[in-house]
């Protein structure tokens, strides 16, 4: 034989390159070995220091008000520069991310994280714990049920920037024309579902295709905890009383196929909302920003509720949706990252992000006459945060989510979402669910119980 | 790599000069290294590295609690009995078994009605039908979607119009047709093209001996042009079979308006794109993307082995 390299050494050689490529890769993206030791401490001083020194901020978020609190900030502090990042809506957003966060580069500064997938970023240490930077003494700033969702165990993990109490949106030209009585119940929702399509096989009462925030938001007002946690101990069991109560409810919906099979967001839905299709919308107080922005020629039809009830003569809502800024462990500008979020979410920007449609979660602001007493244009003249700031008062203690709701979501639809389109009973949809849950918590070392 | 035989020995004794040769092929196999260095190295960087790095990512796994560890094939045997896995691969076979055939033989038949010189506006003809192709996948499956739609779309409008009521093409159990149709036409053109332009290559004294002969044009086709494009029909189906198992694009699109119809795991590329983006699962999903790799390349293979036996 001939001593030349042969193929097989330079296969070998090449994958040696490689495999050192990658570890190296590899070595990059474990940098978030925060490790769970005692919250950094950074001063109000440290803050103000930082504030007077400047520099460069990267904030990811998609909420539109921010972009003018960010036009405020710059101009009150001409020494710092923020780059605001649209990096994506929701679990988007959370993937480039994660995915940021794992390369250990390009990770953002703020990133606006909702409430419902805060846990999941806790647990990783992904987001910085800001107990010591003074978002201790906050608690009575917030409204109870935004506070309590940032903070998982003994860390607070971002600042509460707005809040979804529940209410029912509905086209008063619909209800008018059919003669129906605006439901306070669920089951008078179920009866008016039916008379409005009975009536017009065009118009249903909602669009529903299988919408996991929607379905624990519900499940939420009805009293009902399929979620259980405690650290890494986790439950997850959709048969208590609440679960079963929403499950029974909405198959009588399905059943009688009286929900528009139309996914929320999508060109058909903003088209339903204005032609009538979709007669009620029950959904965050976040919602009339979108209304007039979306279907801006239904102006003057619609109108605010409060949410249905699951017993008659009850007050409970829930949350849905509502999102808090954090600041990623991987950032090296804490203290100035922290003066943004104390300005957006406890500061001057509150009152900015009131007045561009958002919805706070101070407690100042939510019983401020100036924001109880305004009037929303696009429900003719009605003062619907009256409505939504009752709704927030009476949100069900003890509620939380999985951390890892965000996987959990986006098997909704593969499991519970197959009720919608077949003949699967709801229940057994969410037990489906369920089970898709446990099997990942478990898969991914929580200790999980049903 | 073929290796130059040493020259052959003239006089004296035979052992050095051999050496000597020996000696200078190693030397100049060494340049040859120099000359090829560049290519190698970016050929490792881009092409072995990202291969490397999915097989030792999948040796691993990392949890939300616990961390990272060393599992070695653990992921691989999970994945094969992983029933997610197997229902997805079962799906792109059976899409595979059924469009692509349809796909092939449309684009054969256009093609063959190209080449006939019959058809009048043969330019035009061509270049609508290769039009589809020119669009990006995302934005027909925007597109399709939109026409799918029971309520505002074309069924819709169709339906209100004629009074009808056509099934929902977005249900589940008319999406595979619904994405199948979509795929068709976007790739009929670009398979009619290759098909296309390896007709247009025979040699016109074929078909001219075969007139003499008397041959009907029928004959023309399954005696000439096809045995002659057969090669162009393999490189078609070994496409059409990596397509068909890659399938994401038109699948993700319509997701979001038929959540409950496609699964996160309705294809194998969906189902490892959802794995690692929702479920933080890079180790598993980079199994998952090996393990389909490998089906892919033995399915391609096996298509390529049986064609090219065929031909010769």
């Amino acid at each position: 034989m001939k001593s030349r390299i042969s193929p097989a050494v330079l296969r070998g050689s090449a994958l040696a390159l490689a495999a050192a490529l990658s570890l190296t890769a590899c070595g990059g993206g474990g940098g978030n070995d925060a490790g769970g030791a005692a919250p950094e401490e950074v001063s109000a001083d440290d803050v103000q220091a930082a504030l007077e020194a400047g520099g460069d901020l990267t904030v990811w978020a998609w909420e539109p008000t921010l972009e003018k609190v960010v036009e405020d900030f710059e101009a009150e502090h001409p020494n710092v520069d923020i780059d605001l990042v649209n990096a994506g809506t929701g679990n988007d957003q959370y993937t480039a991310l994660q995915n940021a966060i794992a390369a250990g580069s390009g990770v953002p500064d703020v990133a606006q994280i909702e409430y419902y997938a805060l846990p999941q970023f806790a647990l990783a240490e992904s987001v910085k714990d800001l107990t010591g930077y003074g978002a201790s003494d906050l608690s009575d700033t917030f409204s109870p049920g935004p506070w309590s969702s940032v903070q998982a165990g003994d860390g607070i993990y971002g600042l509460p920037m707005d809040s979804g109490p529940m209410a029912l949106f509905y086209n008063t030209e619909v209800f008018e024309k059919y003669g129906v009585e605006v439901p306070t119940t669920w089951d008078e929702y179920v009866e008016a579902a039916r008379t409005l399509h009975e009536a017009d096989p065009n118009v249903y009462i909602a669009n529903d295709t299988g919408d996991a925030g929607f379905a624990t938001s519900l499940i939420w007002q009805a009293g009902g905890k399929p979620y259980t946690v405690n650290g890494t101990d986790v439950k997850v069991n959709f048969s208590d009383e609440g679960s079963t109560k929403f499950a029974e409810t909405w198959q009588q919906l399905l059943d009688e196929d009286l929900l528009a099979p139309i996914s929320s967001w999508s060109d058909e839905w903003y088209q339903g909302l204005g032609t009538g299709t979709i007669a009620t919308l029950a959904t965050g107080a976040w919602m009339p920003g979108n209304f007039t922005s979306g279907v801006p020629a239904s102006a003057g039809k619609w109108r605010a509720a409060p949410l249905p009830q699951w017993e008659e003569g009850g007050t409970a809502s829930a949350e849905n949706g509502g999102s808090s800024l954090t600041i990623p462990t991987a950032s090296e500008q804490g203290a100035l990252a922290y003066a943004f979020l104390d300005y957006a979410n406890v500061g001057d920007g509150v009152q900015t992000r009131i007045d561009g449609g958002a919805f706070p979660a101070t407690s100042a602001a939510l019983k401020s006459e100036e924001f109880l007493n305004s009037e929303f244009e696009y429900f003719g003249g009605q003062k619907a945060n009256e409505i939504f700031a009752e709704s927030a008062q009476n949100v069900p203690d003890g509620w939380s989510y999985l951390p890892f709701q965000v996987y959990a979501n986006s098997v909704f639809n593969d499991t519970a979402g197959q009720a919608y389109v077949s003949d699967t009973p709801l229940k057994d949809g969410l037990k489906a669910w369920q089970d898709a849950s446990v099997k990942y918590g478990t898969e991914q070392g929580f200790t999980v119980s049903e | 790599m073929t290796t130059a035989s040493p020259p052959p020995a003239t006089l004296g004794t035979q052992p050095r000069p051999a050496k000597r040769a020996q000696k200078r092929t190693q030397k100049s196999s060494w340049s040859g290294w120099l000359f090829i260095g560049p290519f190698m190295a970016v050929f490792a960087v881009v092409f072995l590295a990202p291969i490397a790095y999915s097989i030792w990512l999948s040796f691993f796994r990392n949890q939300l609690v616990g961390g990272n560890g060393f599992v070695g094939l653990e992921n691989y045997s999970q994945v094969l009995q992983d029933s997610q896995f197997w229902s997805s691969l079962i799906r792109v076979v059976l899409f595979l078994a059924v469009q692509v055939p349809v796909m092939l033989l449309i684009a054969l038949l256009v093609a063959l009605a190209l080449d006939s010189g019959r058809l009048y506006g043969k330019s035009f003809f061509r270049i609508s039908i290769f039009l589809p192709y020119a669009v990006p996948a995302v934005v027909a499956s925007l597109m399709w979607g939109f026409m799918y739609g029971t309520r505002f779309g074309l069924v819709g409008n169709i339906n209100s119009a004629l009074g009808i009521s056509l099934p929902n093409p977005l249900s589940p159990e008319l999406i595979l047709a619904s994405i199948g149709n979509i795929v068709t036409w976007e790739f009929i053109g670009y398979n009619m093209l290759i098909f296309y332009s390896a007709l247009s290559v025979i040699p016109k004294s074929l078909y001219e001996a075969a007139e003499i002969d008397g041959a009907s044009q029928f004959r023309l086709v399954t005696a000439i042009k096809l045995p002659a494009i057969r090669g162009a029909m393999v490189v078609a189906g070994i496409f059409s079979v990596i397509g068909s198992f890659q399938l994401f694009n038109e699948p993700a699109i319509l997701q979001s308006l038929a959540p409950n119809s496609i699964s996160t795991y309705f294809t194998p590329n969906l189902y490892a794109y959802s794995l690692s983006f929702s479920g933080q699962q890079y180790n598993y999903s980079a199994t998952v993307a090996i393990i389909m790799g490998v089906i892919t390349m033995v399915i391609a293979y096996a298509v390529q082995l049986r064609g090219m036996r065929k031909e010769s």
